[in-house]
């Protein structure tokens, strides 16, 4: 029998309205998709973490905004709670299952890839995507910057 | 999450998504994306299967070399289980909760005019319960 996909944006329509929300949520659409080919081999290239998980601290749990983690440590935990995923079928107490580092870590020593980024980084999932285009986007990409990221892998939860 | 992607690749990261939303991400369209057919929450792999994880890292690392132009999707080769119930079970609205729905909706937008009040000016999308 063929697998039919989830329709995550019907089932957040019909979440909405059965709360009592009168206009549906719009979901980002674009016309061109930008492609930008690799400049280096992935031996060669510092790979940079991001996710939507917020650190779980005092802080991350209640301030929306982009944090950014030293990646080892690897984190035992990362704040999850707010985040819409299936909390009734699964859990999220192992980060490897959404936060890739122990396996990059792996490929490292493998040589696989160059490195990993010394820090990830979180992004909050925003309702407004105006916040995530004006503040958040171009905040993640100076840190990238910053941490000399050659490739970037980004895990939404 | 995706237009943290698109903002990268336009910078010149390049990018590759994983995750468990494939309308999500395809409706906004991404550089590369590694689908996991999986309940949200474990998009790198089932939770301490390590095995899995690392598969699935690797097959995101492969996406990256090959992908050739924007909008690339592959998938993981890995199923969650026999039991499908959970694509139906997520965000249910049934008699069971649908009043419970409707009064958790009242106390949010009471909370959301109280944090507009008090200068918050970010609230998060609806999370399922």
């Amino acid at each position: 029998m063929a697998i039919k996909d989830v329709s995550y944006i019907i089932k957040t329509r019909d979440y909405y309205r059965a709360q009592g929300y009168t206009t549906d949520y719009l979901w980002a659409q674009f016309d061109t998709t930008p492609f930008t080919h690799l400049e280096k081999p992935l031996s060669e290239s510092r790979i940079g973490v991001i996710t939507t998980t917020m650190p779980d601290t005092e802080a991350g749990r209640v301030d929306r905004r982009v944090w950014s983690t030293a990646s080892a440590p690897i984190p035992r935990s990362m704040y999850t709670e707010e985040l819409s995923w299936h909390k009734s079928m699964t859990h999220t107490d192992d980060v490897a299952s959404f936060l890739p580092l122990a396996q990059l870590n792996s490929l490292q020593d493998e040589g696989v890839i160059g490195s990993v980024a010394s820090r990830f980084h979180s992004v909050p999932t925003e309702y407004s995507q105006r916040n995530t285009l004006e503040q958040d986007a171009p905040e993640v990409l100076a840190r990238c910057r910053q941490d000399e990221v050659d490739i970037a892998i980004l895990v939404p939860l | 999450m995706s237009l943290v992607a698109r903002h990268l690749e336009t910078n010149g990261i390049p990018t590759v998504v994983i995750g468990s939303a494939l309308d999500v991400v395809e409706h906004c369209g991404v550089p590369r994306y590694l689908h996991s057919d999986f309940p949200l929450g474990n998009p790198c792999g089932k939770p301490y299967d390590e095995a899995m994880q690392g598969e699935i890292i690797r097959q995101a690392m492969s996406l990256l070399e090959s992908a050739e132009a924007a909008n690339t999707v592959a998938r993981t080769p890995f199923t969650w289980g026999e039991d499908c119930n959970w694509r139906d079970d997520y965000a249910r609205i049934d008699n069971n909760n649908r009043e419970a729905l409707r009064l958790r909706g009242e106390a949010r937008r009471q909370q959301q005019t109280q944090d507009k009040a008090d200068g918050k000016l970010r609230a998060a999308m609806v999370s399922e319960t």
